[in-house]
């Protein structure tokens, strides 16, 4: 260690060999041909968090799992030197590995639900790790499962450790990992994307608690996440990976402030801010304001004088609130799912208008009926009572001119079939049968999303997440909507595919007169798109308004709540926002 | 315990129309089958008035709603039959006199399940531990010589006709090595132990084949669970390879074990004819097949019904035992 190169430098000046807790030298990780982490070497001190940030495949998962060795005997080859703990986990054998694992660096992961085994009480599975890492007796073990239960804010810890993991909701299983985690208070942490899975106010409940347990602890964090605000949130330092390499790495601080390289700052700027207006939409819409603004006076002429107000008071882009002729309208929407005593409404009572060249958001979290709302729009599903009126006309069943695009642009998708004979199945449905004309329109259609006419022969596996995503959307656009419902349409992209699939939505909009429907769980990408705004919780709309009032003049206390959640990228912004979470739960 | 005692009441009814349902359709096959039934029965040298008079008697003139009505009106309420000189009373539920010997097919199946029982429980026990034992080892050792040697020995067991396993087993065993004689059934009742003697190789020959199955279908199904995300959690915690395997991953595989075992348990009753020949058992299986040549029609409704309620009975077991197994199943 004395001849070997400092690389966690600033951290490590006391000289001591004790105070490295993670050194990573020259780390490279390879599947087969493909190299996923190239040339890496960071350090973490004693106690100290660090965030590896990065989209999908810039390797920064696989750094996490190579820390405890986790790709031993996967066939996938490791190269230079990894110590943690004082383990040197390449060199190490399956015994000394084993006694690093969960003992003295613990592991939380992603999806809480897979993540726990489903076969065997919570309170068990902790008492295993446990009991693996110590020589205790199983009432001992038990015992031990119920502390740390009890420790991570788990409610009647001793009933609650005999529940298995379905009986848990995402942020108690997360809660539970946490758990597991802290069952041996090992020295050091790595949470592979620990709140990826989880709503926005649960999301922030997980990184209170992992600050909390840092603080009493004094465990060091290796915090791996695609979410910039999250790590915000989290950590003293932050490394930037793309490729497989470090593009950056620096105080939070000085990273989110000011990137020093140029991907650092793409990256940052794609990350839709909750608390900025909608800058990227206004400059395109100064042209498009004038479409509504013909309709105002054949619509509803008396209306004109409101927007003629905003426009006075210097919001040039102010929505069509109750301008514009309504295209969609649903009144008293109700859903009910089940039967006798377990029926629920997932959506109860919701009534909206949408009206011409508008975006209208939905946003709530998991469980919100928000989907099943989208849904009946479209006429996927029929409402249990209410009803949905397209263009003034009462709508039962599907319509052509009100289309969806979905979340998952993998499985919504059918692998066997090329992608323009899925965009043209809206063309067929209406009775084209012309293929020449199909071709044509299809291809048109590809280029309008900003794919190639070539690529009508090829299949989803060939594309990228984004680009399935624009397929997904020129098959919304091939039956000619005047309504396209997105649901989720870009939770499931990295964030800089997720500014261009926004970008597109919102040209589209603007050269097709098209009214938007953004049901989402993200509430910075919803505000970003979004002229009008309708909040959901258990299948009710809270609140609704124009998205800047709702915004930033929140009226109901969940909609507070939401919005105090969302992770600033401001680290000094998230300590004050934690401060105040934490008197509001005091209180 | 309401859910439980609701299960089992839907269950019952289940069971009781999927019965009928099966006695309908063996009734309507052997109404359709050709041949003169009465002649069978008879025998070859019955002159027509015999053969007029036995087809009176076992009313094989009347229509079919009427047989089947008969033979619902015994299941019910017990039928009195005559044999010519005496009239025999049959108590319900009466599956009707068997055509070839006027005894009682309730009696019949009385003698003869005791024998499939033994036989196929046995083997289960045996089919089990070898095949999920094996399972369990290949999956574990996976990738090794270990598993390859048993991947082969698998394919091996699975592609050997039952008789070949058996009369190997017994030409060896009881033939050359004389370490047992050669297999005759006696009665549990009788001797437990040399029930179990004379049961070894026939529980060992039926076990071996059906083991063959088990152990690839346990292997992959491990192999399946070993790749999940709650694995990866115990490894990433320092669990020991072997706790992950034997705890973690089995427990997860057993779904479709414990489905496959119903099936073959349910359908080896009736259906282990090779087995049940070779050896000289005198089962269900060995029975039907022999009431099937003669168009004994009484007997082949009985039989083919306890096996149907075999069936049904062991795929209700593999339902309570798929909730016991994995508390996110709710019986319904």
């Amino acid at each position: 260690m004395s001849g070997g190169v400092d690389v966690s430098g600033r951290t490590d000046v006391s000289g001591g060999t004790d105070v490295s807790l993670v050194r990573v030298t020259d780390l490279s990780v390879e599947f087969g041909d493909l190299r996923a982490v190239d040339g890496l070497s960071f350090g973490l001190a004693r106690g100290a968090a660090l965030a590896l940030v990065g989209e999908s495949g810039s390797g920064k998962s696989t750094v996490a799992s190579a820390l405890l060795g986790l790709h031993r005997g996967t066939g996938a080859r490791v190269g230079g030197s990894i110590e943690v703990a004082g383990t040197d986990v390449q060199q190490a054998s399956e015994d000394e590995l084993r006694r690093l694992r969960g003992a003295k660096a613990a592991m939380v992961f992603q999806d809480p639900l897979s993540s726990l085994d489903p076969y065997y009480a919570i309170g068990d599975q902790i008492a295993e790790v446990y009991r693996v890492h110590t020589r205790v007796s199983r009432r001992a073990a038990r015992a031990r499962a119920v502390d740390v239960l009890d420790r991570v804010g788990i409610p009647d810890a001793v009933r609650r450790s005999r529940s298995r993991p379905h009986e848990f909701s995402g942020g108690m299983r997360q809660r539970a990992l946490i758990a597991m985690a802290l069952a041996c208070e090992p020295d050091l942490l790595i949470a592979d994307e620990p709140t990826t899975a989880l709503d926005v106010t649960v999301q922030a409940q997980i990184l209170d608690l992992l600050h909390t347990l840092r603080e009493e602890t004094g465990m060091g964090l290796l915090l791996v996440t695609h979410d910039v605000g999250v790590a915000a949130e989290s950590v003293d330092e932050v490394l930037v990976m793309r490729h497989g390499r470090s593009v950056e790495h620096g105080p939070v601080a000085d990273v989110l402030s000011a990137p020093a390289q140029t991907y650092t700052r793409e990256l940052l700027a794609a990350v839709p801010r909750v608390d900025a207006r909608r800058i990227a939409a206004k400059a395109g819409e100064e042209t498009a304001a004038a479409v509504p603004a013909v309709s105002v006076v054949e619509d509803a002429g008396a209306a004109s004088a409101v927007s003629a107000t905003e426009n006075a008071e210097g919001v040039p882009d102010g929505p069509p609130e109750a301008t514009g002729h309504v295209v969609l309208e649903a009144t008293g929407l109700r859903r009910e799912f089940g039967r006798g005593k377990r029926t629920f409404a997932a959506v109860d009572d919701v009534s909206l208008t949408i009206r011409r060249g508008e975006t209208l958001g939905v946003v709530g979290e998991s469980g919100s009926g928000k989907t099943t709302l989208g849904r009946m729009l479209v006429g996927l599903l029929e409402p249990t009572a209410g009803e949905v009126r397209y263009d003034g006309h009462a709508r039962v069943g599907v319509h052509p001119a009100v289309q969806m695009v979905f979340q998952d642009p993998v499985s919504s998708l059918n692998p066997r079939r090329s992608v323009g004979e899925s965009i043209a199945d809206p063309l067929r449905a209406r009775g084209e049968k012309d293929e020449q004309r199909i071709r044509g329109r299809v291809t048109e259609l590809l280029e309008r999303v900003g794919l190639e006419g070539a690529h009508y022969d090829r299949y989803p596996h060939e594309f990228s997440g984004g680009q399935r995503q624009r397929v997904g959307i020129a098959r919304a656009l091939a039956a000619d909507p005047r309504v396209i419902v997105c649901d989720e349409p870009v939770s499931a992209l990295d964030v800089t595919t997720q500014a261009q699939v926004v970008a597109l939505l919102g040209e589209l909009q603007r050269e097709l007169g098209l009214v938007l429907v953004f049901v989402a769980h993200d509430l910075a990408v919803v505000r970003q798109v979004s002229d009008r705004v309708a909040v959901m919780r258990r299948g009710r709309i809270v609140e609704s308004g124009p998205a800047d009032e709702v915004y930033d003049n929140p009226q109901d206390p969940y909609t507070k709540q939401l919005l105090a959640a969302v992770p600033s990228l401001d680290p000094q912004v998230a300590a004050r926002r934690r401060a105040a979470r934490r008197e509001l739960a005091a209180a | 315990m309401s859910g439980f005692s609701g299960f089992l009441v839907r269950r019952a009814i289940g069971t009781v129309v999927t019965l009928l349902a099966i006695s309908v359709i063996v009734y309507v096959v052997f109404y359709a089958t050709p041949g003169n039934v009465a002649q069978i029965t008879c025998g070859p040298r019955c002159s027509p008035e015999q053969v007029h008079q036995v087809a009176q008697q076992l009313r094989l003139d009347d229509p079919l709603y009427v047989r089947y009505w008969h033979f619902l009106e015994g299941l019910v309420a017990g039928q009195d039959y005559s044999t010519g000189t005496s009239v025999e009373h049959c108590p319900a539920p009466c599956l009707g006199l068997s055509y070839q010997s006027d005894r009682q097919v309730m009696d019949i199946i009385l003698t003869k399940l005791p024998v499939s029982l033994s036989l196929v429980l046995g083997a289960m026990v045996l089919w089990l531990v070898l095949g999920v034992g094996t399972g369990v080892l290949s999956a574990w050792r996976r990738g090794r010589f270990t598993e390859r040697l048993l991947t082969a020995l698998t394919l091996a067991g699975w592609a050997t006709p039952v008789f070949v396993i058996g009369l190997v087993l017994m030409i060896v065993v009881c033939g050359e090595l004389q370490l047992l004689p050669f297999p005759q059934y006696v009665k549990f009742t009788d001797d437990p132990e040399q029930w179990a003697w004379n049961l070894l190789l026939p529980w060992l020959s039926l076990a071996l084949i059906e083991a063959a199955a088990f152990a690839r279908l346990t292997r992959a199904s491990m192999l399946e669970t070993l790749a999940e995300d709650h694995i990866r959690t115990f490894r990433a915690y320092g669990v020991a390879e072997r706790s992950i395997v034997g705890r973690h991953a089995l427990r997860g595989a057993l779904a479709p074990v414990i489905a496959l075992n119903a099936n073959n348990v349910g359908s080896a009753i009736g259906g282990a004819v090779l087995t049940e020949t070779l050896f000289g058992l005198p089962g269900i299986g060995q029975e039907l097949v022999h009431a099937v040549n003669v168009v004994d029609l009484p007997v082949v409704v009985g039989m083919v019904l306890v096996i149907g309620f075999f069936v049904v009975l062991a795929n209700a077991v593999a339902d309570v035992l798929y909730a016991v197994a994995d508390r996110r199943v709710v019986l319904t």
